[in-house]
């Protein structure tokens, strides 16, 4: 659980279910769904198709309401809320749409501007602030540009910026990366954390994308059929060979079986006293073992040192002493197929 | 009847002084009518797509009632629907004959049929663009005026093209029986007296007619349409 103390928190999540009934047959989309994400943290939420983040976030937000719990932005539970009350609910919320949903019929700059008419406010107030935040999004000379004719990533910078602008406190990204190339998936991962420095805003993330938790997520929460499989800092869940996440977020790519004996190793838990490849091909090699590296993942997530790496052994006759060895460096050994 | 001596033509004064009549009548009485259509037209259509089961306000009752009204408008032949609406005509007309009667049953004919393709249009406004909206905290009203009718104008623009080149049909026939304009023209002297030439200058002018408003009608499309 990602606990903080409450007056941190932007946005609790309690228990929230919801169950569709069509006709008979009875989807329960969430099942007692729990998280809490503090002010200014970026918080990620990752799952299978159908697991249930888009139905998150439509409770979220009440276009969807919950079957059963809370969810408290502000101090305030939202799902009570109706009519008026909860249109200015939803101002707390900005949200990022996978395909950015823009109005064809405004420019760039009017997009911008269509939450803050929406808010009532007048002329050159949103003027102001449409010139704002195009500068925030690096956008200024696109204002008169209609979104026919921006590419893939200068509408999702638009649709950012018209998220930001009545000055929500926390931002709802559904999939907003995954329509676009990796190079525009970074710059818009790095324009997204550079918002939450600047501006301390609140990010909820969905995604599918393992890219995307590495590269800017604080924490995360795995959902699977509804209900949450895995949460935590993102730190700790991915340091924690046992976890899926591990598995998910430092994929490994596995050569083709040709009868060699490999061993799957885990790299960066604090409990091992191994801590590098080397290291391990020594710890084998000193024992007696011949060992080769077949595929490894090395990366840096959240200032920590994590991998999985598969050893090759020469001789299957070792496969147990190896396995044994590796345990006790505490790197969870577990031999491949 | 005609005979062979008699003027045709340029020197016809049927055609020199008749048909600029007739024209003006012709392109009145769509006018008037287009004008009409397309206000009712837009808040039938709006009326039908809001109050669907997708729409941002369902209401399944008034949806059906307002549906089968605009089928049973659509399902008359203009010719019926203008005999039938006759004393509505009257009533609001204060009588049957001439152009500006004829704006009428013109009108009640054109709006269920614009009206559908109003709500076409707007069922085609993706409905990812009415959820930001709606998460924005808009109205319903907001969601109409400010995503769904902007959106959905170059279908709307295409639409009421198609309407106004459908009236000019309709007020010929209108014309035929009593309305004045081309129609009447070419009924009158180009098939009841066999002025040839009358008949064939009231077809190019109808057809130029038509023409202008299709040309007119794709520009304007063509310049709301930022896709
Ligand atoms: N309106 C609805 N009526 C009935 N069932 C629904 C409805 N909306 C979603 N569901 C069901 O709820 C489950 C979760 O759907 P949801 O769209 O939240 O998944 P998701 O995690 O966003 O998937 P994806 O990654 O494909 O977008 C699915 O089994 C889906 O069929
Ligand atoms: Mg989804």
């Amino acid at each position: 659980m990602v606990e903080q103390s409450s007056a941190g928190t932007a946005l609790a999540v309690r228990d929230l279910t919801k169950v569709f009934d069509a006709r008979g047959t009875r989807v329960t989309a969430l099942d007692a769904v729990s998280l809490t994400v503090p002010r200014g943290e970026i918080h990620g939420i990752v799952g299978r198709s159908g697991a249930g983040k888009s139905t998150l976030i439509r409770c979220l937000t009440g276009l969807e309401s919950p079957t059963s719990g809370e969810v408290v932005v502000a101090g305030e539970d939202i799902t009570a809320l109706r009519g008026a009350e909860l249109r200015a609910a939803r101002r707390r919320f900005g949200v990022v749409y996978q395909h950015a949903n823009l109005l064809d019929s405004r420019t760039a700059a009017d997009n911008i501007a269509l939450p803050l008419e929406v808010a009532g406010w007048d002329k050159a107030d949103r003027d102001a602030r449409v010139t704002e935040l195009l500068d925030l999004v690096g956008l200024t000379d696109r204002a008169g540009n209609h979104p026919g004719q921006l590419s893939g990533g200068q509408q999702q910078r638009v649709g950012i910026a018209r998220a930001l602008a009545a000055r929500p406190e926390i931002l709802l990204c559904d999939e907003p990366t995954s329509a676009l190339d990796a190079a525009t998936t970074g710059s818009i991962l790095a324009l997204l954390r550079e918002l939450r420095d600047r501006l301390g805003i609140t990010v909820v993330i969905i995604t599918h994308e393992p890219s995307v938790v590495r590269e800017i997520c604080d924490a995360v929460t795995l959902l699977g059929d509804g209900a949450v499989v895995e949460q935590g800092r993102l730190s700790e869940v991915i340091a924690d060979p046992t976890t899926r996440l591990h598995r998910e977020l430092i994929p490994l790519v596995e050569p083709a079986t040709d009868g060699l004996v490999r061993l799957q190793v885990a790299l960066g838990h604090p409990d091992s006293t191994v801590g590098s490849i080397d290291g391990i091909i020594a710890l084998l090699r000193h024992e007696g073992i011949e060992a080769d590296v077949a595929a490894a993942t090395v990366e840096t997530i959240a200032g920590r040192r994590v991998g999985r790496l598969l050893v090759e052994l020469a001789d299957a006759t070792t496969t147990d002493r190896a396995r044994d060895l590796l345990e006790q460096a505490r790197l969870h050994p577990e031999v491949a197929a | 009847m005609r005979f062979d001596g008699d003027p045709t033509w340029l020197d016809n004064p049927v055609i020199t002084q008749g048909l600029p009549t007739a024209l003006w009548e012709t392109l009145a009485m769509t006018a008037g009518s287009a004008l009409i259509t397309a206000v009712l037209g837009v808040v039938v259509g709006v009326l039908l797509h809001n109050s669907s089961p997708g729409g941002v306000n369902p209401q399944p009752a008034l949806h059906r009632v307002l549906g089968a009204v605009v089928n049973v408008g659509r399902s008359l032949p203009f010719l019926i629907l203008m005999i039938a609406i006759i004393p509505i005509t009257r009533f609001i007309a204060g009588t049957t004959v001439g152009w500006r009667a004829m704006i009428v049953p013109l009108t009640v004919g054109a709006v269920p049929f614009f009206a559908r393709l109003v709500e076409t249009s707007l069922r085609e406004v993706s409905s990812g663009k009415v959820e930001a909206a709606t998460m924005m905290g808009a109205t319903r009203w907001d969601v109409t005026r400010k995503v769904l009718l902007p959106e959905a104008l170059p279908g709307i623009v295409a639409g009421l093209t198609t309407t106004v080149i459908a009236l000019i049909g309709y007020s010929a026939m209108a014309g035929a029986v009593g309305g004045g304009g081309l129609g009447a023209t070419a009924m009158s002297y180009g098939y009841n007296r066999f002025q040839t030439d009358v008949m064939i200058a009231a077809v190019v002018l109808l057809v130029v007619v038509v023409q202008l408003v299709q040309v007119v009608g794709d520009r304007v499309a063509r310049a709301v349409d930022h896709r």
